[in-house]
């Protein structure tokens, strides 16, 4: 499979961190990166590949963080456990909106908005549902055992969050060579023409949208478990939504390794941010915002395009200096 | 509980709030009409015009109602640069692309209104803001009467504008048939900022409309156009009639239902009912099926 070995040195190379470094801040930093570059890649075999915008992935990330922290905390379900129902929770409300939104034959416009409506439902009814602890939130009981999906140090966390995102990673690459995947482009590129030639477009989409959603509740999941914390604003709010599409959208939107990219400038700038103003709140996402529509005006491929133009410059230049040494 | 003394009342209240709503929903649906895009960013936009009110009036002593002669120009030349300098030449055309460009635009004025101003709420005193007048056997609040009358105002204004001046023809032009407007010289690019400066001119008028009795904050104006959406998809996108009486169903329904299930199942119905429009009527109540 192409591409294959760059995800490996890619995957490898970010293994070594914690070899480098035990450093907390550093450490922090990577697993909350990867957590963006995880929800960033759900949002992008959708959003990317399929072509249908979501302004809502904050619904399956919710719903991930929610019911991972639920069934622990209500239920005593062991937390790997639960971590793997809340991915399969995160599906189904992918599959639910999913199916009732294209079989509406919602797009474009109409599809972002009705995505947004729904996070927005579930935002409030999280806010004053008795199950999820309403405004207070749920807290994680602190239970530092491996079987607890908790540790004393960052470094398991690290591994495993690179795990994921090595997992969504290869899903991706994989559904890219795939018979499906030409679908979902076809769908992006024209779904009229696409319909017009068999592909049967909503069951398409919604696959897309259910695989999609599963990879952004994993996020959600491994959230709860990493800060043991989760309220109606932190998981279903608006800011997950905007970030989901945020890296993709910066580091190359329909490309394999677009999130992870995006995730590292996205989170770098924010970083950028607070250090100069200290802890004021709004001025991360007001340089979000600037960069989003930076990267649309200028480089509407993201990172990824400017790379790959970077190098059919070099390229150029390269056989034009090996023409005229061969002339000369 | 159903008796007209109650009744009547929460029915005009509901018509006096829904006539601000219509307003916000105007210039969505207007720009929804001619852009054939859907402006993310208009909440935010409200947002700022709110503040704009706000300042105004505290630091420079303007009655609101006042402020909206200076604010509604100036927010028609905000939107108007927005549209010219910043939507229309970063979306190089495509669909997808405005969708993120005015989502970035409302992260960007959302928060650059919280990092400026905090997230603290801000209330203005007026002599005039528990003043009331009895309507047959109802009290409505002045201000509400003015806004009223404020909305049908402008609404006839902008009829007024779009039937009989050579730019509402041309809006109208490119709203039907852009490539055959622009093939008969009309400034595609110019006729769509002045839509846009024409529908965040509508916000700076509600903004004024709404502060005597309403609070600003960062995320003020997201309520209302969360309301806003759902009357445009109600009266069908592009509708200005629809907009209206959309915008006036909606307000009568938020007001009996507040009087008959509290508050804070408000805000849900109207979500639900925005997620059951857009899943089975699409194209509107009143307008045609897509």
């Amino acid at each position: 499979m192409k591409g294959t070995s760059t995800i490996l040195v890619v995957l490898a190379l970010l293994a070594l961190v914690p070899v480098l470094t035990t450093s907390n801040v550093v450490l922090n930093f990577l697993v909350t990166t990867l957590l963006i570059a995880l929800v960033g890649q759900g949002w992008n075999l959708l959003g990317g590949y399929g072509g249908q915008y979501s302004f809502g992935h904050a619904a399956f990330f919710g719903t991930g963080a929610y019911v991972t922290a639920i069934l622990q905390m209500r239920y005593g379900v062991n937390a790997w456990l639960g971590f793997v129902l809340a991915i399969a929770a995160g599906a189904l409300v992918g599959a639910i909106i999913g199916a009732m939104s294209f079989r509406s034959g919602l797009r474009g416009s109409y599809f972002a908005l009705v995505t947004l409506a729904f996070a927005e439902v579930l935002r409030i009814i999280a806010s004053v549902a008795p199950i999820t602890g309403a405004g207070v939130g749920t807290l994680i009981k602190l239970d530092l055992r491996p079987e607890a999906f908790q540790f004393q140090s960052r470094v398991p966390f690290y591994f495993i969050a690179l795990a994921l995102v090595a997992a969504s990673l290869i899903i991706v690459r994989m559904i890219e060579d795939s018979r499906f995947g030409a679908y979902l482009v076809a769908v992006r590129e024209n779904e009229d023409a696409a319909r017009a030639l068999g592909v049967d477009v909503n069951a398409v989409k919604l696959a897309a949208m259910t695989v999609s959603a599963a990879i952004t509740a994993a996020a959600g999941g491994f959230y709860a478990q990493y800060f043991l914390f989760v309220d109606s604003g932190i998981a279903y709010g608006p800011w997950i939504s905007v970030e989901a599409l945020l890296a993709p959208i910066i580091g190359g939107v329909g490309t394999v390794f677009g999130p992870l990219l995006g995730a590292l400038v996205v989170k770098t700038l924010g970083e950028l941010a607070k250090l100069v103003t200290g802890d004021a709140p709004g001025l991360d996402l007001v340089i979000y915002g600037g960069v989003l529509v930076l990267v649309v005006a200028f480089a509407p491929r993201g990172i990824a395009g400017l790379i790959a133009d970077a190098r059919r410059l070099v390229r150029r230049f390269h056989d034009k200096a090996t023409m005229e040494r061969g002339n000369g | 509980m159903f008796t007209p003394v109650i009744l009547v009342p929460a029915v005009l209240n509901g018509l006096m709030t829904g006539a601000v709503y219509a307003l916000i929903a105007l210039g969505l649906t207007l720009i929804y009409g001619v852009l054939h895009i859907i402006n993310f960013a208009h909440g935010a936009l409200l947002t700022a015009a709110m503040f704009a009110a706000f300042f105004a009036h505290k630091l420079l002593g303007f009655d609101p109602y006042m402020a909206a002669i200076g604010l509604s120009p100036l927010f028609f030349l905000i939107g108007y640069g927005l549209q010219r300098y910043v939507i229309g030449p970063a979306a190089h055309g495509e669909d997808r692309n405005i969708l993120l460009v005015t989502l970035g635009l409302a992260v960007v004025i959302e928060n650059a209104l919280l990092y400026a101003f905090r997230a603290d709420t801000r209330t203005i005193n007026l002599p005039y803001a528990f003043d009331v007048v009895e309507i047959g056997t109802a009290f409505i609040a002045v201000s509400r009467v003015i806004a009223f009358a404020t909305v049908i105002a402008v609404a006839l204004l902008l009829w007024i504008l779009m039937r009989f001046t050579r730019t509402g023809k041309a809006i109208r032009a490119v709203a039907k048939e852009k490539l055959g407007a622009e093939l008969s010289g009309i400034d595609v690019a110019h006729i769509y900022a002045v839509t846009f400066g024409i529908g965040t001119a509508c916000l700076a008028i509600a903004a004024c409309l709404l502060l005597p009795t309403y609070y600003v904050n960062p995320h003020a104006g997201n309520a209302f156009v969360l309301v806003a959406f759902t009357i445009v998809v109600l009266g069908g996108m592009g509708s200005v009639a629809g907009a209206l009486l959309g915008g006036l169903f909606v307000g009568v329904v938020e007001s009996l239902s507040g009087l008959y299930l509290g508050e804070s199942l408000g805000q849900i119905g109207i979500f639900v009912m925005f997620i059951l429009v857009l899943l089975f009527r699409p194209s509107g109540l009143f307008g045609a099926r897509a």
